[in-house]
């Protein structure tokens, strides 16, 4: 190395140093620490012991870790297709030469930047069974024939169905994405297509569809990751809508017990660190393999092109 | 843009309006409900808008609640024998015709009639007179709009559990100072932390810079949840369970995203102002200081309004580390509300949810184009 080559590694090391330290300390630690702790018996309480593979395979046998990661799998796999839909149709129809476009656009974000907890309050009261605005809406059309509205977040079946549509609510962020990648969009492939008589559908699905692809891709994935860790919203509505019990028991019947509600009451409630580290590392993996597939899709998005 | 037709064009329209609506109206629901007295929270067919309801009762003007319909016409009556004799009570026609409870009218009521209260607005268990009543028909009630903002100090007060514990006097404003605190903190050391870090990566090379680079970005990947069990071993080796710091602390030593984000501004800015600079002798830190940050304000507000939210909004981190009331976030404070005065109060729930919602609106709204422009280059290109 010259002595210009060991300057210049001591800037840019004296630049990076903080994120050093931080990347070791919050980043690099916990996620050795993790995979050690999965193979022990740990609480926070005491040294933790080796026990090898032993929480890995009482996983496997584990009949409420099944559980959450069906729920899981149940909540992303409707929320985010669904999710993605609404969010590109909106988009669409936000890219056709409309009035008060940006007006709209405001109004499509704002709920995603809502906390959470004030959303989840929210979202409560309006799948309240008897008061709320949900089966006073759907009350007009139900009740001719005599029906009323589930009890939503009181009931086993309709718990997750009422999560997934307030997550419907906070795709905003979404569509301010997709319209970005629509414009960008060379107008000449319209006029193109136009040219060559093809429809408004048949454009859509040979002009914008392809053009936007590695966007709507790469974003459905990371919604999927952020799906897989679905916690605040869950955690504060199955107590509250419940009643007595407690917020980790996913309740009513467990329908909202999901993977990192399991992991947080395990390892906090149960102070089974060990045990939950394994979980931890489960759900490490596959969101790495997301991840890998997130970035298949990006096209080299993190790739340098200088 | 995509050229449609005109018909087309309005269906989109009105396709965009019934969403909107969709959207909006969570928050319609949201402010109407936090406006309303509790008993019109409780009341069926549902309504937007927040009443007061005024009637003569005992010859006196009173606001009152409608409490039901009667289905049949009758009269009050007051009973002449019996252990509510001297009192006023209802009585359906076929009931007086038989005459077999004694009772002298006080007036005539047609079916339809509402069963009225007098409203008191006092504490629950509070004693007094009882309150007046009557049955009426409705065009002998007058329905004003009138929003209760009194809900709002209300519920404010109630979200620290004003019940007759003084002895912790931990309240709404301690909340909001601690959410405050750790938002701020968190942006500063996000953006002071990452504009410092990005520098390196950006505008310096060195060997070994793209290899860590590229760990850096993988860091993006690995999920929270995952790393809470020994993240919170370091905080409590370090004693810091329990205070603010685990949630701002760890903003002044960097964030993949953010590095990310700004190392691909940083280089967007022309490296001969730097080279011009370095042959003047001046210093990096100086190049940073003096060229750098002075033309990359829009990703450093777009960090600091990120991170602002995040910190704003976030429930997981206070819920892991906090354990002291004095301590909590409004967000932590919000969200044991319903355990902590029980699951009715959906008035003053939905005005404690408005008050930690309206930071956020009001920072988006003056804020609304750097957020979109953020939203949409930190998604679609980077």
């Amino acid at each position: 190395m010259t002595r210009a080559e060991g300057k210049r590694l001591r800037a840019g090391v004296a630049f990076t140093s903080l994120w050093i330290v931080g990347l070791a300390v919050f980043t690099a630690y916990p996620v050795a620490a993790s995979l050690f702790y999965s193979f022990c018996d740990y609480s926070i309480l005491k040294a933790p012991v080796w026990c090898g593979l032993e929480n890995y395979r009482q996983l496997a046998q584990d009949e409420l870790f099944w559980k959450s990661l069906r729920n899981t799998l149940f909540y992303a796999g409707l929320s985010v297709p669904l999710g993605t839909a609404v969010a590109l149709g909106l988009a669409v129809l936000l890219n056709c030469e409309v009035g008060g476009r940006s007006l709209f656009r405001l109004l499509f974000f704002m709920p995603s930047i809502v906390p959470v907890v004030a959303s989840a309050m929210l979202w409560l009261w309006i799948f309240n069974g008897k008061y709320g605005l949900m089966n006073g809406f759907l009350d007009l059309f139900l009740s001719p024939f005599g029906l009323h509205g589930p009890a939503w977040l009181a009931d086993p079946s309709w718990s997750k169905p009422a999560l997934v549509i307030m997550s419907l609510w906070g795709t905003g962020n979404a569509v301010v994405i997709y319209l970005a990648g629509l414009q960008n969009v060379p107008a000449e492939l319209y006029e193109a297509a136009e040219i060559d008589g093809a429809s408004a559908w048949r454009r859509f699905i040979h002009v914008t569809l392809p053009a936007i692809a590695p966007v709507v891709a790469f974003n459905a994935i990371m919604a999927l990751i952020g799906a897989m860790q679905l916690f605040a919203q869950a955690y504060i509505m199955s107590e509250a809508a419940n009643g007595n019990g407690n917020a980790s028991d996913g309740n009513p019947a467990r329908s909202t017990l999901f993977y990192t509600i399991y992991l947080f009451s395990t390892a906090f409630q149960d102070l089974r660190m060990g045990y939950a580290s394994a979980m931890a590392y489960v759900l490490f993996l596959i969101t790495a393999a997301l991840t890998w597939m997130a970035a298949q899709f990006s096209r080299g998005r993190y790739e340098d092109s200088p | 843009m995509t050229r449609v037709h005109k018909g087309s064009r309005r269906v989109a329209m009105g396709l965009l309006l019934l969403f909107s609506a969709a959207f909006v109206l969570p928050f319609v629901w949201l402010l109407s409900t936090s406006l309303k007295p509790i008993e019109q929270t409780l009341s069926l067919p549902l309504t937007f808008i927040p009443w007061a309801y005024t009637a003569d009762l005992g010859g006196k003007r009173v606001e009152v609640t409608l409490d039901f319909q009667v289905t049949q016409p009758g009269a009050v009556v007051r009973f002449l024998a019996g252990e509510d004799a001297g009192k006023l009570g209802f009585l359906g026609a076929r009931q007086l015709a038989s005459g077999s409870v004694p009772a002298t009218v006080v007036h005539p009521v047609a079916a339809g009639s509402w069963h009225v209260t007098q409203r008191l607005d006092r504490a629950l268990g509070e004693e007094g007179p009882a309150p007046l009543w009557d049955v009426l028909p409705r065009d002998r009630i007058d329905s004003r709009i009138r929003p209760r903002w009194d809900n709002y100090p209300r519920a404010l007060a109630a979200l620290g559990g004003d019940s007759a514990s003084d002895r912790d006097r931990v309240g709404f404003w301690t909340f909001l100072g601690n959410s405050l605190a750790v938002a701020i903190l968190g942006v500063l050391g996000t953006v002071i932390s990452n504009a410092i870090v990005a520098y390196g990566f950006a505008r310096l090379k060195w060997r070994g810079r793209d290899a860590f680079f590229a760990l850096t970005l993988a860091t993006m990947m690995v999920p929270f949840p995952a790393l809470m069990v020994p993240l919170y071993g370091v905080f409590k080796a370090l004693g810091l369970i329990g205070t603010l710091l685990p949630l701002w602390l760890p903003t002044w030593f960097g964030s993949a995203f953010n590095i990310f984000l700004m190392r691909q501004f940083f280089r967007t800015i022309p490296e001969e102002l730097s080279e011009a600079a370095r042959i003047d002798g001046c210093s990096e830190w100086r190049i940073f200081w003096r060229i750098v940050i002075p033309l990359s304000t829009p990703v450093l507000v777009v960090a600091a309004l990120f991170h602002f939210i995040f910190a704003w909004n976030d429930f997981l981190g206070p819920l892991l580390y906090l354990t002291r009331k004095d301590t909590y976030t409004l967000a932590l404070a919000l969200a044991g509300y319903q355990s902590q005065n029980g699951g009715v109060q959906w008035h003053y729930l939905m005005a404690a949810s408005a008050v930690t919602i309206l930071p956020v609106i009001i920072l988006f709204l003056f804020a609304q184009k750097t957020f979109i422009r953020g939203i949409a280059t930190t998604g679609t290109k980077g």
